[in-house]
């Protein structure tokens, strides 16, 4: 019988983490072979490599924290749709290329400063879990940042596409602050700070980049929620899992 | 006889990493710690990137070496804290690099000359490369590309 998130939020915390690098890592990935060009081809592969690495941290030691003999890929590939806890946002369907990398941007200003603070946890483990990505997230923030850049200030067309990407992210962008009962564990045990803690931060980092883009700033405040406490995902996860879990559901316990 | 640390360093030295095979796993600053207890010895490693493929490879070749030296009874630990680092590298690992058309990390955040004519015109393809620790860069001198190791 698996705990509920009030019984062990550590396990909660550590699945939110895990489930957003494994389900962006797996969106990533949907690019290999398909993408615009072959340096981008590259580079999202590369990309995707690092959030699965990330992935392999954060779930192996929730296997731990549960206690129940789960490793990293049973959580990754024997979990069902509402057992996940990644945000909405990096479920939904890549889009284009720009709206991929608007994603990737909106998701790594806040994971800078998050696993920043991350790094002073408690709790040794996610301290150490943290600053091993923080390195490959900076890298990534630097990339994304550019790269919406390069594209919301390049052609007419490209402009269009980015302000069209960035309509659509919006609403989903707000979730990660959104806090509940579980981040209230996390900051009273030290663990973590509270996500809404650093949306200022997020803010001006968005708003600084946008600005260089020749983007706007969305005015809406409204945030979709649901998929980091596993109330409500989007249709999409369900054709994402059924993918991504095939050969695990079809062969049970293959391995390589 | 039982083995020493020395020995095992000194073996570790002679297994190459597998996508630069011209500089070893020790080279490479992969290797955090040796120790042995009878005939138990115990090699602590750290991944360069948390999803670099290699290290499964590097796990098996290091086993695989030891074991060709009679070590039999070896553990291998992963450890990420703290997180693998360029500045691991070993002075021969970054000559090695550049004589195999790889540009070393500089602090600066790119290279500093082309591997291949050695000239300072130089720009950068992709922040990506052929493996996560690389990005691709281009000479304006001899027009070759080449990759440059990432300083992290």
């Amino acid at each position: 019988m698996t705990l509920s998130a009030a019984e062990n939020p550590l396990f909660e915390f550590l699945l939110r983490q895990g489930d957003n690098a494994l389900v962006l890592g797996h969106r990533t990935s949907e690019w290999c072979g398909v993408a615009p060009v072959l340096e981008e081809d590259i580079a999202l592969a590369n990309m995707a490599l690092d959030l699965i690495g990330q992935t392999q941290l954060w779930l192996g030691y929730a296997g731990e924290v549960e206690g129940a003999g789960r490793t990293a890929d049973d959580l990754a590939f024997l979990r069902e749709v509402y057992d996940y806890r990644n945000l909405l946002m990096l479920e939904v369907p890549n889009g284009d290329f720009g709206r991929t990398q608007m994603r990737q941007f909106l998701f790594d200003a806040f994971q800078v400063p998050w696993l920043t603070r991350l790094q002073d946890s408690t709790n040794t483990r996610v301290a150490e879990i943290a600053a091993k990505c923080l390195k490959e997230a900076l890298y990534h923030l630097d990339r994304s940042s550019h790269t919406v850049i390069a594209l919301g200030d390049g052609t007419e067309e490209s402009n269009r596409r980015m302000s069209d990407a960035l309509t659509f992210l919006w609403p989903y962008s707000g979730e990660v602050f959104k806090v509940d009962a579980t981040d209230h564990a996390m900051a009273e045990a030290g663990v973590a700070p509270l996500p809404s803690d650093l949306h200022s931060v997020w803010l001006e980092t968005v708003e600084r980049v946008l600005t260089e883009a020749c983007l706007t700033l969305p005015e809406g405040t409204f945030a979709q929620s649901g998929g980091r406490t596993g109330f409500r995902h989007t249709e999409h996860l369900g054709h994402m899992l059924a993918v991504m879990q095939t050969l695990q559901r079809s062969y049970p316990g293959a391995a390589w | 006889m039982p083995v020493t640390e020395a020995q095992i360093w000194n073996w570790l030295e002679g297994v190459p990493d597998p996508e630069i095979p011209v500089i070893s796993v020790v080279d490479l600053g992969v290797i955090r710690d040796v120790s042995v207890s009878g005939n138990a010895a115990t090699v602590t490693v750290t991944p360069t990137y948390s999803g670099c493929p290699a290290m499964a490879v590097i796990a098996m070749d290091i086993e695989t070496a030891l074991a060709a030296n009679g070590v039999e009874n070896l553990q291998i630990q992963t450890r990420i804290a703290p997180p693998w680092t360029t500045d691991w590298l070993s002075e021969k690992a970054r000559s090695r690099l550049e004589e195999f058309g790889i540009a070393p990390p500089q602090p600066a955040g790119g290279p500093t000359r082309c591997p291949h004519c050695k000239s300072d015109q130089l720009e950068k393809i992709s922040q990506f490369g052929s493996t996560p620790c690389k990005a691709q860069w281009r000479c304006q001198s001899c027009l070759e590309p080449f990759d440059y190791f990432k300083c992290i």
